[in-house]
């Protein structure tokens, strides 16, 4: 009967230091998830989602706060992702899909006040006190932070416009509503 | 010498049409007022532009420059006046305008000093590919690759032949037709330089028989040419794709995403031979081509031999115009090639070409659902399952198409020839094609500014950090003074320093926030 009692306290004092020992050395900084959401994340901290940037967005998309379709500039693409990584279904149908845009400069109207330059999440703009500022076109991400903060209203976004190098078909159209009964499948 | 033929799978057998314009002789184009050069008529970097309005330039002069690993020059055609670098009209789907030099031809065609012939039996095989970059020479079989960064292959793969395509599978086309009847003799010297300058022994010529006319005549040009073979292949569509061609001649399957050169084989249009031939032997650039112009609705289809970026609309002109308006404008073959939106845009290096079709000969059909009768699955030469692929683009799955071969898909389009139901089978795989090259370019693009947010972020800090510093040392300072100054000061003002010192203190305090909130 001690012996039993001996054996039994014994077994709860050294495993309890065990657990506690690992609940100290092998904790995870953070919820692990949030980092691997992050990642799918477009990571440009542009703030189209209503949080401060990709990690906040992260932190609400693993608590469950916030929708798998969120993020504007990821499209389906990104939504699919999410959806894939937590569990849950999406109707990608209902993600609208942005046509990509960039930000352009009407020079005649820049005062060089650099406002637009310290807002950009990604360094796109060119310029300095007092000069006329541009936005390099390949690491615009479209985020539209410049526009609200520019005084002379001078930036404008507008839609990439495609090349004969990047321009592709676009997807056949659906054939008529009588004629298919799920034609393909 | 050769073998039995291989059977491939699939394929079809579309109405030839050749018939409109294979017994007709190339007839040259009289100069057109104006010539459209675009900066890519080629795969690869755009050309560089080295002539400015008003320059003078002379016949086979190079007025745009490769740029980068896999480039092409452009030439001047004619000798002439440059109007100017401007955005025109491209003979593309798109129908979207792109950087082109326009000249107007001074009518003397006046050539530059041309570059020494070469020797080919002699001369290093680096020298040969090297002419033939500077002269501009791309696959004139519609890919317009570069040619002299194939004849470069042999440097990293064991080759064993050079197969020289003069297929022509496409319906309506006869210009490799054509120029093999009336130059097989230069077609077949260009096809032994190119296998000089790649190191191979064997050239196999591949011809449908279809064009028997074609065949006797590279038959008797190869008759005393050591290594050189003239084969009869079946006409079947699509025999001119390389890998098909290949399986047919060998046997030999080109694994999915290799390149034929790695089974040893490296395949040339056939009027690409004869540009290698007119380049090394004469010092001549490309700058001009055969192109067919034929289809229903062209008055007098003709084989016509004209320089780059000679207007579409003058290759009607020439041909008698238009005799009834057309259900649609195409460049290439009816199967492969892309309908343009105007006639304006000029003919380019890999324009083999012109055909205006009637509402007949497109016979667009309604689209009805499909049956499973598997006919597109027999069809596709490259063993997919187009029923399936197309299900799933039609969803947005495109991974899930890739995963079962859509990038291993040609385009061939014999898929949706024989579909009973016109679907355009063929038509989802191009969009999907497209859809998911513009995909890749935005992860790109995304991983470039991920890291430019996350430069921005640190340098932000670092920022953050060192402007607290400064004020913390700045403030330590004052401190020091004061305290410095109250240590100097008699005993009985110190109360009075005390209050000066907390307020300055304060103050700081406030600034330093200030900093923070900015
Ligand atoms: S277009 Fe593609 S899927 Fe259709 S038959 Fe040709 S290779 Fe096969
Ligand atoms: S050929 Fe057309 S109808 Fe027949 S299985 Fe293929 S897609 Fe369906």
């Amino acid at each position: 009967m001690l012996t039993a009692i001996a054996v039994l306290t014994g077994l709860g004092v050294v495993l309890g230091i065990l657990l506690g020992v690992a609940a100290k050395y092998l904790s995870v900084e953070g919820n692990p998830l949030v980092k691997e959401i992050e990642d799918l994340l477009p990571g440009s901290q542009c703030g189209q989602c209503g949080f401060p940037g990709c990690g906040p967005a992260a932190e609400a998309l693993a608590n469950g706060k916030a929708p798998v379709t969120l993020c504007p500039p990821g499209g389906k693409a990104v939504a699919s992702k999410l959806a894939a990584k937590l569990g849950v279904s999406v109707d990608l149908g209902e993600v609208e899909e942005k046509q990509p845009m960039v930000a352009f400069v009407n020079e005649s109207l820049c005062i060089g006040c650099t406002r637009c330059f310290q807002q950009c999440p990604t360094d796109a703009f060119v310029g300095a006190p007092k000069h006329v500022h541009a936005v390099f076109g390949d690491i615009c991400t479209g985020c539209g932070k410049c526009v609200e903060v520019c005084p002379t209203e001078c930036i404008e976004m507008r839609p990439i416009q495609s090349t004969v190098q990047t321009w592709h078909w676009p997807k056949p159209a659906e054939p008529a509503k009588t004629a298919q009964s799920e034609p393909v499948t | 010498m050769m073998g039995a033929l291989f059977k491939i799978r699939g394929g079809v057998h579309p109405d030839d049409r050749k018939h409109l314009t294979k017994d007709l002789a190339i007839e040259k184009i009289p100069m057109p007022p104006v010539l459209h050069l675009p900066l890519q008529q080629h795969i690869g970097a755009h050309a560089e532009p080295e002539v400015e309005r008003g320059d003078k330039v002379l016949k086979g002069q190079v007025i745009a420059r490769a740029k980068g690993m896999i480039s092409a020059p452009v030439h001047a055609p004619t000798s002439g006046t440059i109007l100017g670098l401007h955005s025109y009209h491209s003979p593309t789907a798109s129908g979207l305008r792109w950087q082109t030099i326009t000249m107007r031809p001074d009518g003397f065609d006046r050539w530059i000093r041309r570059a020494p012939p070469l020797d080919p039996l002699t001369c290093r095989p680096e020298e040969i590919s090297r002419r033939v970059a500077d002269c501009g020479v791309v696959g004139m079989g519609g890919a317009t690759f570069p040619s002299a960064i194939k004849l470069n292959l042999g440097d990293r793969h064991k080759l064993e032949q050079l197969v020289i395509n003069g297929s022509e599978c496409e319906p309506y086309l006869t210009c490799d037709d054509r120029l093999m009847r009336e130059k097989a003799a230069q077609v077949i010297d260009g096809a032994r330089i190119m296998a000089h300058s790649i190191g191979v022994v064997q050239v196999i010529i591949a011809i449908e028989d279809n064009k028997p006319e074609a065949i006797a005549a590279m038959r008797e040009a190869a008759a005393d040419v050591p290594d050189t073979s003239v084969v009869t292949v079946p006409s079947h569509y699509p025999m001119g794709a390389e890998k098909q061609l290949i399986q047919t001649l060998t046997g030999k399957e080109t694994p999915a995403g290799k390149l034929t050169a790695d089974i040893g084989v490296v395949v040339h249009n056939a009027a690409t031979a004869l540009a290698v031939h007119d380049a090394v032997r004469h010092g001549k650039p490309l700058i001009d081509r055969v192109v067919t112009v034929s289809g229903g609705a062209v008055a007098r289809p003709r084989n016509i031999q004209a320089p780059f970026g000679t207007p579409i609309f003058d290759l009607l002109e020439f041909c008698g115009g238009l005799k009834e308006e057309p259900e649609v404008i195409l460049v290439g073959g009816p199967m492969m090639g892309q309908p343009i939106k105007s006639v304006h845009a000029p003919i380019l290096k890999g324009t083999n070409g012109v055909l205006a079709l009637t509402r007949a000969e497109t016979a667009s059909r309604q689209v009805m659902p499909c049956i499973r009768c598997a006919a597109c699955v027999s069809a596709c030469p490259m063993g997919l399952l187009p029923l399936d692929m197309a299900a799933r683009v039609r969803k947005d799955e495109l991974d899930s198409a890739v995963k079962i071969g859509l990038m291993d898909c040609i385009s061939c389009g014999a898929c949706s020839y024989v579909c009973p139901s016109n679907i355009p089978l063929v038509q989802y795989f191009n969009f999907a094609k497209g859809r998911l090259k513009a995909i890749d370019g935005e992860q790109r693009k995304q991983r470039l500014t991920r890291k430019l947010a996350t430069l921005r972020l640190t340098r932000m800090e670092e920022q953050m950090r060192a402007k607290k510093e400064a004020f913390a040392r700045r403030k330590a300072e004052q401190a020091e003074k004061a305290a410095q100054a109250a240590a100097a000061q008699p005993a009985a003002q110190s109360g009075a320093q005390e209050a000066v010192a907390q307020s300055g203190g304060s103050a700081e305090t406030g600034a330093a926030e200030g900093g923070d909130r900015q």
